[in-house]
């Protein structure tokens, strides 16, 4: 649960940080204001009787798609290195791990 | 070689990761095995491109019900996958496909014995299904910890491997009682085909929660999670450590902190990693890319016919009903092939003890010199058997049951026949044996004269003496009981 | 090739009246000659084309029939064909090249499309007007100074300009519908799960549905054909036959009930807007159709349940692209600050604003009240169809409330979400719906007439009737009987 409520209802701040954006002060404001717009318009879902209602799982009713454990091709790997922001031999390489999950 | 927790009980809980033994990974088709070169088995869906999609492969989502069966879970009707969304770089989409609030089994229980044969069982939460991330090193650092690295290696063939993820309730107590649940886990899933479950790999990793609480109490006390632990005697010196750790800090009376501790097994101790009050939101939700997954009743039950003979069951008869010790029980399960020729060869003796004894030593001993299993050997169950009775009839001595062995693991065949054939009956004739016995003591004086004078372990040299003469035919207990008969 | 349709280009290669490399050929002509002032086109893929025409000659030679030969084929940018720059009008792809085909695509080019390029869209398909792109503007080729709709702009626009013959969109809550009906050509989205979205980037997975963009309805129906079914990549296609479309067209709507949503009523439209539509209606009548009222109670709820699913899926589809393993990386001294500063300088402005309402609504606390409301909300809109259904065939509506807006006319982001009112529940229930080309009219503020779409839903899986139905108001009005390509003016000045 996000500290701190903004006006407008959302901690911008918190979810840019959950979400990895960046944000400038200005974005913060010009984001909490619209999304507050956007939040008035889909409060209007509160009115609807939605207590005896299943939540759509899915579009179309399906169960049970799998696929057979059989290898397929794999992608070559210099295709896929090449495009890398940064690479190192066989490997991606990225920057330094701190504070992250782990 | 357990640190006594004082007024304390530890109350631990297990988390085990297990990587499922599939030709192919958990949502594409690219092939499952450990060692390859890096990043040579990836594909738009295991490295997260953008426009790929996840398909589940059956065949994981059978042995995991199946594993789930072997420990007596509930099967739920329906169940479905879920997104675990965090950021990480060695996760291709920066969301794990697991399992939230409807995993593929529940319940179940883990039953085990402790080496001094009392039994014990841990319940089991559930096991769920989802997909392992990629591998990263780190460069830089001392000793390729994150901590102090400046940058990170990613390999991704490690990424989306099938992942069973058994969770335990807190039924631990002791660090063996944790070993030895794991032991149990490993041995089922190994008999099951559904995993190697080799630490030393990474197909298998656990977590232990650990905290302690004053005995008798029933609330749980704040835990600590361990991690990176390589093999189960590291668990189980991980587990000793810590308790050795909170039983101090609350008998000095501060608090444990609730976290996650790293096990460091050259220091022989654990360090913070993180503090799990940062606890991460991960924004579950059911993963619109998968269907759910039902399995129907008659689809259970075919899973169940397929489960076979298992550990447990096996373990059940070795130690209640044949009597053998819980570490020669586990020795017989854990050879691969072995319950099986144990269990002809015993059947047919109506002898386990001694058919054990043959099997675990002289045979065992054969199979390291030679490099054959004993369950392919030259020594049928039937022949062993034999050799068994043989033995016990005292037919035969021990001296000759090892040298027959040795035969008939080359030659085959059988023992009763090559015992009859070539007079290799022991000597059990009162008479025969006096006479050789007269004779070595005759030949021996200065011995007898020191067995006279107290120096009674002598008696051993001198029914070898009486082994000799005999060319390894004598009865020993036999040849003991008349040497002595003569020295009184 | 400008004045052909699909259908009348691969009979014309089959029957080796023309070549494939021809047609190609004439479609980059086209395209050199207009694209500057449309701007559909992000890249063009003369390599592809001219193998792939290749191929259909030498193919075509040896007497196989290919159902698509020679068709010049546009293919919005986000989706994956190997070889190309696949972008998402984003600049956190970078300059990206796909290694793999979408199976759509692949379908496609099976049956022998010509690939001419990738088209310009809203950046990752989230928008209504294709000015999100972050790459370049494309124009209404109606009016240059207007929008031509999105988010699938760039393939309704090179369609419309006769840049391409066919184009493929992607539809999520409108984005193949309006612009079709902004741009005078005809947008078909099927019902969810019919075509693959293995190499489609994902925006919000239970509503995204690639789908044909064409000058008639037959085209449509072709691409449909051939694009449609199971694919073991996909673990949302259904499994489920598909019955071919092509050859079964309704001429007439003898028999046929077609629905007028309360709801949708006319009477909220501006007046010459509003008579196209009676006029469209009283064609119906005329070819047949018995026109019955019918209700869609939870329709107002559309917007504000699909402004809640789609930015929480898109969200989480959108977490890769944190510059680890591809496109643009913004490098900083650790993981955590490389994530954030790649992100906030790939991303534009309406993307940042639907991962963070997104995230927002799948946060702990804030789960239950929004996310799951609103599939709940969802599960009410779906039934509400299901009994309109029980009354009718099809549903007939505006596919947008005026013709195209002018650049910036929409800068606040809720105007513009309001855009896709009359598309968005068909999407949320998952039906297959189309716009078809039904009139023109001047929007306030305007000097000249502009095209508006009718847009016709159907019961899922109900392909076949639908695209009947749109076939035969199409047949039998002067709507799109001939391709009409508007001459662009100013192409032409140099």
């Amino acid at each position: 649960m996000p500290s701190g409520e903004k006006a407008g209802g959302i901690d911008v701040a918190y979810v840019a940080k959950l979400a990895r954006l960046a944000l400038t002060p200005a974005e913060v404001e010009k984001f909490g204001a619209q999304l507050g717009a956007l939040l008035e318009h889909v409060d209007a879902l509160s009115a609807l009787p939605v207590a005896d209602v299943a939540a759509t799982a899915q579009v179309i009713a399906q169960a049970n798609v799998a696929r057979d454990d059989v290898a397929t091709p794999s992608l070559d790997r210099e295709t896929v290195l090449q495009q890398a922001p940064r690479r190192e031999g066989p490997y991606f390489r990225v920057p330094r791990i701190i504070g992250e999950e782990a | 070689m357990s640190v006594t927790a004082t007024a304390y009980e530890a109350v631990m809980g297990i988390e085990c990761h297990v990587e499922l033994k599939t030709e192919t990974k958990m949502f594409c088709g690219c092939r499952n095995i450990f060692g390859a070169e890096p990043n040579t088995n990836v594909c738009p869906t295991c490295l997260g491109l953008p426009g790929a999609l996840p398909v589940p492969n059956r065949v994981a989502l059978e042995l995991l019900v199946k594993a789930g069966l072997a420990f007596d879970a509930e099967i739920p009707a329906f169940s479905k996958f879920d997104r675990k969304n965090y950021f990480y770089p060695d996760m291709p989409k920066d969301y794990q496909i697991s399992q939230f609030d409807m995993p593929l089994t529940q319940g179940g229980v883990v039953k085990y014995w402790l080496p001094d044969g009392t039994q014990r069982s841990c319940r089991l939460t559930r096991i769920h299904l989802e997909e392992d991330t990629g591998k990263s090193t780190h460069a830089g650092s001392r000793d390729g910890r994150i901590a102090g690295s400046t940058y990170s290696l990613v390999d991704f063939n490690r990424a989306g491997v099938p992942l069973m993820e058994c969770v335990s309730e807190p039924d631990i107590r002791t660090a063996a009682e944790a070993v030895a649940y794991l032991e149990a886990l490993k041995r089922t899933f190994v008999a099951l085909g559904v995993s190697d479950v080799k630490m030393e790999e990474g197909s298998l990793r656990c977590d232990v929660n650990l905290s302690l609480r004053p005995v008798g109490a029933t609330e749980y006390g704040t835990k600590a999670e361990i991690k990176n632990m390589n093999s189960f005697n590291s668990v189980g010196r991980a587990i000793e450590s810590e308790i050795a750790r909170q039983t101090a800090i609350l008998e000095g009376g501060g608090r444990v902190v609730q976290e996650t501790r790293g096990w460091d097994e050259a220091a022989g101790t654990t360090h913070t990693m993180r503090s799990k009050e940062q606890a991460h939101d991960y924004r579950y939700f059911p993963d619109p890319d998968l269907t759910p997954i039902e399995f129907a009743p008659q689809d259970v039950e075919r899973l169940r016919r397929e489960l076979g003979s298992l550990p447990y069951e096996r373990l059940e008869r070795l130690i209640e009903t044949d009597k053998l010790r819980v570490e020669q029980a586990h020795q017989i399960i854990d050879t691969p092939g072995l319950y099986g020729y144990y269990a002809a060869a015993a059947g047919l003796s109506g002898k386990p003890q001694a058919t054990l004894n043959f099997v675990l030593g002289d045979l065992s001993r054969l199979a390291n010199e030679t490099n054959t299993p004993v369950a392919s050997c030259g020594v049928t169950p039937e022949a062993l058997a034999e050799i068994v009775a043989l033995t016990e009839g005292q037919t035969i001595n021990s001296k000759t049951a090892k040298e027959l062995l040795a035969r008939v693991w080359v030659e085959g065949g059988s023992p009763k026949a090559i015992v009859a054939a070539e007079g290799l009956g022991q000597v059990s004739d009162a008479g025969a044996i006096d006479a050789i016995v007269a004779g070595v003591l005759a030949a021996n004086e200065k011995t007898v004269e020191e067995y006279r004078a107290g120096k009674t372990k002598v008696m051993g040299f001198l029914v070898g003496q009486v082994m000799k003469a005999s060319r390894g035919k004598a009865n020993p207990t036999l040849a003991e009981e008349r040497l002595r008969a003569h020295l009184a | 090739m400008a004045e052909r349709t699909a259908t009348e280009i691969a009979r014309a290669v089959n029957a080796r009246e023309v070549s494939a490399a021809e047609m190609a050929e004439a479609a980059f002509a086209r395209i050199a000659e207009r694209d500057g002032a449309v701007g559909a086109f992000l890249s063009l893929t003369h390599d592809l084309a001219r193998a792939a025409a290749a191929r259909v000659d030498a193919a075509v030679r040896e007497g196989r029939h290919l159902p698509l030969a020679g068709v010049p084929l546009a293919v919005k940018d986000n989706m994956c064909v190997t070889g190309t720059v696949t972008t998402c009008a984003s600049k956190i792809l970078g300059n990206w090249v796909a290694p793999y085909t979408s199976t759509a695509v692949g379908r496609l080019l099976d049956a022998g499309a010509i690939p001419v390029g990738k088209t310009n869209l809203d950046e990752f398909a989230m928008g209504s007007s294709c000015e999100n792109s972050a790459l370049q503007k494309t124009a209404n080729p109606w009016d240059l100074g207007r929008v031509p709709g999105g988010s699938s702009g760039g393939s309704v626009a090179a369609v419309a300009a006769g840049e391409a013959a066919l184009a493929l969109g992607s539809d999520t809550g409108g984005s193949i519908r309006e612009p079709a009906a902004f741009c005078n050509v005809v947008g078909f989205k099927p019902t969810y799960g019919r075509i693959s979205r293995y190499g489609l980037i994902a925006f919000a997975s239970s509503l995204d549905q690639i789908g044909p963009i064409s000058q008639s309805v037959e085209d449509a129906a072709l691409a449909y054909d051939l694009m449609a079914g199971k694919d073991p990549l996909d673990a949302t296609t259904v499994d489920r036959e598909v019955e071919a479309t092509v050859g079964h067209l309704r001429e007439d709507l003898r028999g046929v009930r077609v629905g007028i949503v309360k709801e949708f009523a006319l009477d909220k439209l501006d007046p010459e807007v509003r008579a196209v539509y009676e006029k469209a209606y009283d064609d119906l009548r005329a070819l047949g159709a018995e026109l019955v009222d019918v209700e869609l109670p939870t329709a107002d709820y559309g917007i504000a349940t699909y402004y809640l699913i789609a930015p929480a899926e898109c969200s989480s589809n959108l977490a890769r692209f944190d510059g680890m393993r591809y496109g643009l990386r913004v490098e900083k001294a650790d993981v955590g600050a490389t994530y954030e500063a790649t992100r906030e300088a790939g991303f534009g402005d309406e993307v940042k604003r639907r991962i963070l309402i997104g995230t927002y609504a799948l946060s702990s606390g804030y789960y239950d009240a929004y996310y799951v409301r609103a599939q709940k909300a969802r599960t009410l809109i779906a039934a509400d169809f299901a009994r309109a259904f029980e009354k009718c065939d099809a549903i007939a509506c505006p596919a947008a409330a005026s013709p195209a807006f002018e650049f910036n006319a929409k800068a606040d982001p809720v105007s513009m979400y309001l855009m896709d009112y009359y598309t968005i529940p068909m999407s949320l229930a998952g039906l297959p719906s189309l716009s078809v080309p039904c009139g023109y009219a001047t929007p306030a503020g305007g000097s000249s007439p502009l095209p508006l779409g009718l847009e016709l839903s159907a019961p899922l899986f109900a392909e076949r009737p639908l695209l009947g139905i749109a076939h035969a108001y199409e047949r039998g009005t002067a709507h799109a009987r001939k391709r009409q390509i508007p001459p662009i003016a100013a192409a032409v000045a140099s």
